[in-house]
Order: C-alpha cells, then sequence, then structure tokens
C-alpha cells in the first residue's frame, strides 16, 4: 500500500491515489489535494465534503443522483466546484473510497 | 393465526411464497401475497424482443400459475404501508395486519426524472427495453429504420441488470450485421462509469470486445438532459452526443407505495441488513431483491440465492433464535455477446469477477470471463429452469454462497 505526504500529515492511500482511511483526513489535508486537482477549497466545497463523508461514513452509496436531492448543492454547481469528473474529484479530496457502482 | 404478507409477486416473492408455504404449518400460518399485477414478465427476455429473438409471448405467464396451494392471492394496488402498526392499506380500502412482512416490490424505470427524455421522441425515436412496451416498440422501429448514430445510455446507476446494456449493444452489433447494414449505423456507448463496467477484470473483457465490435464507448457521462429538437444527449457537465436513435436505460426507483410509506432512501429503496436482509428500520420486515439497497446488482440470479438465505433467517425470526444466515452478495450472469456466444460472470460483494471455470454439475464447467458457445446456451436454457425450478422455489444446482473453485487469482 502506498502512503502520500499532505501538509506534514502521512496518510495511506490506494494505487488510484482515494484514502483507504477516512479517519486520516483533515482539513488542511484535503486543501492540499484539492491544490493537486487545480481546486482552491472554499466554504461551499467543504459543505460538499462535509455531506460526503458523513454519507459515507453512515454507510450510504454516493451517486449524482444523490447529491442532486442531497439540498447540499446542485449538480450544475457541484460540476462547478469540482470540474470533470464531480464524484471522483470529490471524494479524493473528501478522504474516502472512489464510489463503485454496483455491478 | 399469525400472518406473513408478501408484498409483490415478481421473482423474489413467488419464490418465497413457495418456500415458506412449505415450510409453515398451515395451522399457524396464514401466508398472503399482494400484487397490482396479475402477469408475470421473464424480465431477462426483454432484452431479445427488440431484435426479434423473442415475442412477447415468450416472457408472459400468469402470475398465479407460480404460487402453491395454501397460499392466499390479492391482486390490487397498495395504499400506503404503516410499518409501525404492522398493517398495510390496500386501494379498494381493505386493511391487512400482519406479524411479518417481506418487501419485493421490485424497481422501475423512472424516465420523468431527466428532463426532456419522455418528451415528444418517447417511443419515436428513443425507447426503452425494460419494459414489454418499450421492447416491443423497439422491435418495430429496428424493421424499418434505415441506420445512423444508435446510442446507447445508461442515465446513472443503481439500474436493473447492469450487463443488459452491454448485452444490447453486443446485440445491436451482431443483428445489424446480419441485416447487410452495420456500416450505416454508428454504435456508441454512453456510461456514467469510467469504463465498459464496473470491476477492472470484467471491465477490460467487455471493454475490449466492445473495440473489437467497433462500438464506441463514452465513459464518465452523467444524462443531465435530452434535447428532442436537436436530438442530442446531454451531460451535467455540458458534453453532448447526438443521436438518430437513442436506448435509453432510465433512472431507477423503488415501486412509489414505498416512498410514500416513509419506508425509502432518496430513491425508494428500503434499507436493510446487506447480509440478514432485515429492514434497518422495523425488525418483522424483510427485504429480498430489487426492493432493497443492497449494494449487489439487482437481477435474478441474486434474488434468487437471497431467497435461500431470507428462508433461514425468516426461521430464526419466528423461533426468536438470532438471525445465522448471511447472504454474501452472490451473483451470476450470463452475458450474451452476439453470434450465439455468450460470457459468463460470478462474484459476490467481496470478489470481483473472476477469469477461470464455473462448475456446474450435470452440465459441467462454464468458461468464467470468457467468450464461448455454451454461456450462450446457458443463457438460452435459463429461461425454463426459471419459469419450472426458480419461480417455484425448488433446489438448484448453484449455492447461494459464492464459491472459489475454479476461479483463477492472481
Amino acid at each position: 500500500m502506498a502512503t502520500k505526504n499532505y501538509a506534514g500529515v502521512t496518510v495511506d492511500v490506494n494505487e488510484e491515489g482515494y484514502f483507504t482511511d477516512p479517519g486520516q483526513w483533515t482539513k488542511e489535508v484535503a486543501a492540499e489535494i484539492a491544490k493537486e486537482e487545480g481546486i482552491d477549497l472554499t466554504d461551499k466545497h467543504l459543505e460538499v465534503l462535509d455531506y460526503l463523508r458523513t454519507k459515507f461514513i453512515s454507510g450510504e452509496a454516493l451517486s449524482i443522483r444523490g447529491i442532486n436531492k442531497s439540498g447540499v448543492v446542485d449538480v450544475k454547481t457541484f460540476y462547478q466546484l469540482f470540474p470533470g469528473a464531480p464524484l471522483k474529484k470529490s471524494t479524493k479530496i473528501a478522504g474516502i473510497p472512489k464510489p463503485s457502482s454496483c455491478v | 393465526m399469525n400472518k406473513l404478507l408478501i408484498l409483490g409477486a415478481g421473482t423474489g416473492g413467488t419464490i418465497m411464497a413457495n418456500k415458506m408455504r412449505k415450510e409453515l404449518s398451515r395451522d399457524e400460518w396464514k401466508i398472503t401475497i399482494i400484487d397490482q399485477h396479475k402477469t408475470h414478465y421473464y424480465q431477462p427476455g426483454f432484452l431479445f424482443i427488440p431484435f426479434g429473438y423473442y415475442k412477447k409471448e415468450d416472457v408472459i405467464k400468469p402470475k398465479q400459475n407460480f404460487l402453491p396451494p395454501g397460499v392466499n392471492s390479492i391482486y390490487q394496488k397498495v395504499e400506503k404501508i404503516e410499518a409501525d402498526a404492522n398493517k398495510l392499506t390496500l386501494a379498494n380500502g381493505e386493511i391487512l395486519n400482519y406479524d411479518i412482512l417481506i418487501i419485493a416490490t421490485g424497481t422501475r424505470i423512472n424516465p420523468d426524472e431527466t428532463p426532456g427524455l419522455k418528451g415528444e421522441l418517447w417511443h419515436k425515436k428513443i425507447y426503452d427495453f425494460y419494459t414489454i412496451e418499450g421492447a416491443i416498440a423497439l422491435g418495430k422501429f429496428f424493421k424499418t429504420w434505415e441506420g445512423g448514430n444508435l446510442v446507447i445510455n445508461i442515465a446513472d446507476n443503481p439500474i436493473k441488470c447492469p450487463v443488459a446494456p452491454l448485452e444490447f449493444a453486443f446485440f445491436a452489433d451482431a443483428f445489424f450485421t446480419d441485416r447487410g447494414m452495420r456500416d450505416k449505423v454508428n454504435i456508441t456507448y454512453v456510461t456514467p462509469l469510467s469504463g465498459a463496467f464496473t470491476k477492472p477484470r470484467s471491465s477490460k473483457l467487455l471493454g475490449s470486445l466492445l473495440e473489437e465490435k467497433n462500438i464506441n464507448l463514452v465513459p464518465d457521462f452523467f444524462l443531465g438532459e435530452v434535447d428532442n429538437e436537436n436530438q442530442k444527449i446531454i451531460d451535467f457537465g455540458g458534453k453532448e452526443i447526438p443521436f438518430d436513435c437513442m436506448i435509453s436505460i432510465p433512472l431507477h426507483n423503488g415501486d412509489p407505495v414505498i416512498e410514500e410509506s416513509g419506508l425509502g432512501d432518496d430513491f425508494g429503496f428500503v434499507p436493510a441488513d446487506k447480509h440478514t436482509l432485515q429492514s434497518n428500520a422495523h425488525e418483522n420486515i424483510f427485504v429480498i431483491g430489487d426492493a432493497g439497497n443492497f449494494p449487489t446488482s439487482k437481477a435474478g440470479s441474486v434474488v434468487h440465492f437471497m431467497a435461500e438465505i431470507l428462508h433461514e433467517n425468516l426461521l430464526c425470526y419466528i423461533e426468536n433464535r438470532p438471525l445465522t444466515g448471511s447472504f454474501d452478495g452472490h451473483s451470476n450472469c450470463f452475458i450474451e455477446t452476439g453470434h450465439g456466444k455468450g460470457a459468463l460472470i460470478d462474484f459476490n460483494y467481496e470478489t470481483e469477477p473472476l477469469p477461470g471455470y464455473f462448475p456446474l454439475p450435470g452440465i459441467g464447467p462454464m468458461g468464467l470471463l470468457k467468450v464461448t458457445r455454451l454461456n450462450h446456451y446457458g443463457k438460452l436454457m435459463f429461461r425454463w429452469i426459471y419459469w419450472h425450478i426458480l419461480l417455484r422455489g425448488k433446489d438448484m444446482p448453484i449455492d447461494a454462497d459464492m464459491t472459489m473453485a475454479g476461479k483463477k487469482v492472481d
């Protein structure tokens, strides 16, 4: 298993750079990962990250549809916040596994 | 008299009615099954209809044919479930009480949720094949279609039978090749996933099949809206893909009654334990199949494996013992790849589909993650097995728990 260093913290990541232990996440760490993805974190970003982490920790599946219904952010804004592949980018920055759609 | 109520007489509900009637004494337990429709559809057969391989008659039979004596069946819509009071109300006002409720209400497509999808082109140039009406309408359309951009799109997951859209793409390639017009049909497969399929190894095999068959792949596409006037689909990020004919796999939801009764998650699927199948909110409610929020395929094979576990856990619950049945997420799917061949995948919550052989007693080893003629016959044979063995809750020569025998691990 690989490790990476963000904001002075060593975190365990998988081969795609996703956290294997969401407990190692901090806001400072998030800001550094976001920078790697070319994103400057704002409060709105953090609100979304918080929502994703809460959902993940309670064992619920994450999806674009679910985010649209969450009331936290609509899909258009979600794409603006995390351009390109928002679900993949946001979960990476949130320190949780990449959502794997069920087969 | 104790009462077991089964909501939904599809694959899961019918199997459970058969299994539990055999198990529970008629003097002690009354079993009632409720469904709003009288016709049972063999849903895996819908895929074959647009290409003329199956007709409507091949995929329908009366539900009542599969229910055993001693099970009371009611063909009515359910208005509301009041789980805290252990009762539900039917459309005709009748109230039914239960000691145990099995929710087997399945999932259905919800094209209304995507702007423009169910617009003026619906069932004219945009078709689904997840309903009998869609599959038949598409079959008629294909008979005279002269070609163009054929776009196959999955709006977002979860969907029923996640391999069906790929099978559709393979069938379309074979179908238009056989008609001598493949050069006039440009097939594009548009998916929210990052590749052809979810798990790495099967995604690789299926992705290379798409390439081999000259089917374009557009990954990471989340359908935002359909532009009927300009005939294109647009994703939330603004990406556009033009179509002359679009095959849509729309968003899926649980049954409306689940949401209306406050029993569902955001999409109307019932949150339940993925191993014991017991509802998270009510201990006398159990969930089987597509109706649950289980992180596995919404597919008949999964339902069949779940049924064995649910059977065990219902007995545990009735006898006041800890629930010992634990579902491992086992799924087993034949994948039609066209031209009389097919592939087979076998996996569970923890183990992705692996290559190797699947030991099937009486028939012989079937190739896993490879394209063979035997796998195609396996799929065709399955329709007979479904009607005659599976729905009736009889034993099949495949264990509910996934086996590693024959699978190759690196």
